[in-house]
């Protein structure tokens, strides 16, 4: 099982709920895959005991064989190599990747090499497999890297997947293959709006997804009354607490302070399993 | 002319809540709403749209089937896991680099421009504001964002403005980077959570990176006491100045319930207060810098 946590709007609690969550179920395989600004590791605290680092494949030009025909800049949709009379250079920045420079060479001047994009830290939490993805300051692309981490992902155990904000790629990459995506969100104008775009994205992978309102009682009832329309079912709601919030501003899970909130975490994952479970046996 | 660029690192710091504040206090200016994957400003500024484009960029690989004889080269040398083994392409995955079109042996493969977005030029109660919608599960924010800022810079040009207010987005990448360069300074809006503290040393070094002036406010400061001090010791020692502190207050989602920013919904209560003056300082700080 793979569950995808997302929100769209950013500070809705997705890690609040991922950590949450993994510290109430057995058998977690966790996965920050908010590589630009990851906190899961804040709260649960994991012994890292592996760093990997990520590289991603750039061009390197032989000047020696290069003639300037041009070609590599012509290929290139990002810019990412150009030719000016005698010189060539290449922007490392806005390089995707995609080999196409490296091909097309008809001198075979151009060859690939890597060049660390982030990190992976590897780590164990009261038996949780604990990943996350840091992207290097000053890197744009963060998909590439959230790609990465997903490969630890293991559908035989449960994986759960911290997502970034937004709708955008980054979102996309987090949330592609999952068995279910929860989205977080707060009963408040800005919530809805980036909850619908959220939503939107889901639906355009075509998942199961679910609702958590945090906050739940600050606001208004416009989010209810909108998962009641589009027919998203609301799993879980957590009211607004001073107590919740300042064991967030210290990175303790709440769980694990009040008690009662475990098995209220515990029961939404029976939620999400019987809402996957019958997608499955539907198909 | 002045750009200002309110970023957090951490999403829900209230960016765009205090950049909708700024909108009330600041004269002369253009509002840019740069976080074009989940833009909120226009919750508050309700624009009147009076200039709607699309925005196209980067392109897409397409398949012809009639032409296509399954040769499966463009699936070997695809980076993204985009093309199936029967030879569709899932327009999620393509990344629009073009290297099936281009080796394609039968030029089975077209590459039309795609249209991602859409960008708008809008009046509101507090001036002109440029903002943008990018398509569901869209790519090139950066290129987008980029045009927002080059549009709300033309409109400041022609209209004399000599301030532009840019919120931004969360994070450390393509999207944010895009929003900072050339910008004159960045206003970080931190939290005292140990989330917050995280995120905005990221950010912070993301601006030391890109060589951009750089100040600091907390928002619901009052929340951890502890933090906030950290915050402020870290501000301190890196001698970034920490241009005010925001206390917790539900007035800021009563406020943007209503539609409003807090100034309007609420002159005078401290957090109002708290806000301007950190107008009044970013305004010094930005005066500061010269031209």
């Amino acid at each position: 099982m793979i569950i995808s946590i997302a929100s769209g709007k950013g500070g809705t609690g997705k890690t609040t709920v991922a950590t949450n969550l993994a510290l109430s179920i057995q058998d977690v395989v966790f996965l920050d895959c908010d590589v630009e600004e990851p906190n899961a590791h804040l709260f649960l605290r994991p012994d890292i005991d592996e760093v990997e680092s990520v590289e991603r494949p750039v061009p390197e030009v032989e000047k020696e064989k290069c003639t300037f025909c041009g070609k590599c800049a012509q290929i290139c949709e990002f810019k990412a190599i150009i030719v000016v009379g005698k010189s060539i250079l290449t922007f490392h920045e806005l390089c995707h990747g995609c080999g196409g420079c490296t091909r097309i060479c008809p001198e075979g001047a151009i060859r690939e090499v890597g060049k660390e994009m982030g990190i992976i830290e590897k780590g164990n939490i009261k038996g949780i497999k604990f990943y996350h993805g840091k992207l290097k300051i000053g890197e744009a692309m963060s998909p590439p890297l959230i790609k990465k981490v997903r490969r630890y992902e293991n559908r035989e155990k449960i994986t759960i997947i911290d997502a970034p904000p937004g709708t955008s790629c980054p979102v996309i990459a987090s949330m592609k293959g999952a068995d279910f995506v929860l989205l977080v969100t707060e009963p408040t104008p800005f919530g809805l709006y980036d909850l619908e775009l959220a939503v939107g994205a889901v639906r355009t992978l075509n998942l199961p997804c679910g609702l958590v309102i945090n906050r739940s009682d600050i606001g208004d009832d416009r989010v209810k009354r909108y998962a009641e329309r589009e027919n998203i079912p609301v799993l879980l709601e957590i009211p607004f607490e001073k107590r919740i919030a300042e064991l967030y501003s210290k990175g303790i899970p709440f769980v694990q302070e009040i008690p009662e909130w475990k098995e209220r975490f515990a029961q939404l994952y029976k939620k999400i399993k019987r809402i996957v479970d019958e997608r499955d046996s539907n198909t | 002319m002045k750009e200002i660029v309110i970023l957090s690192g951490k999403g829900g710091t209230g960016k765009t809540s205090i950049t909708a504040s700024f909108a009330s206090l600041a004269e002369n200016k253009v509002l840019c709403d740069a976080d074009v994957d989940a833009s909120d400003l226009w919750l508050i500024l309700s624009p009147r749209i009076i200039r709607e484009e699309e925005f196209r960029s980067g392109h897409i690989a397409v398949i012809n089937k009639d032409k296509c004889t399954e040769c499966g080269l463009c699936r070997e040398l695809c980076r993204w896991d985009a093309i199936s083994e029967d030879c569709v392409i899932d327009e999620i995955d393509c990344e629009g680099c073009g290297v099936c079109y281009h080796f394609c042996p039968e030029g089975a493969i077209e590459f039309p421009e795609k249209t991602c977005g859409k960008w708008f030029v809008s009046e509101t109660r507090f001036g002109p504001m440029v903002h943008a919608k990018l398509g569901i599960a869209e790519e090139n924010s950066g290129k987008l964002v980029a045009l927002v800022r080059q549009e709300a810079r033309k409109i400041a040009e022609q209209e004399g403005l000599n301030m532009i207010i840019t919120d931004g987005p969360p994070g450390i990448g393509c999207p944010v980077i895009s929003s900072i360069g050339g910008a004159s300074a960045i206003l970080v809006i931190s939290e005292p959570t140990v989330s917050g503290v995280h995120d905005m040393e990221r950010v912070l070094q993301l601006a030391d990176h890109f060589n951009i002036p750089v100040m600091l406010c907390i928002n619901k400061f009052d929340l951890n006491i502890k933090e906030t001090e950290r915050i402020e010791s870290f501000a301190q020692k890196r001698k970034i100045p920490l241009i005010g502190k925001i206390p917790f207050d539900p007035i800021f989602t009563e406020a943007m319930i209503q539609g409003k920013n807090v100034l309007e919904f609420a002159p005078e209560s401290y957090a109002s207060k708290a806000v301007q003056e950190i107008w009044r300082n970013a305004q010094a700080f930005l005066t500061d810098l010269g031209t």
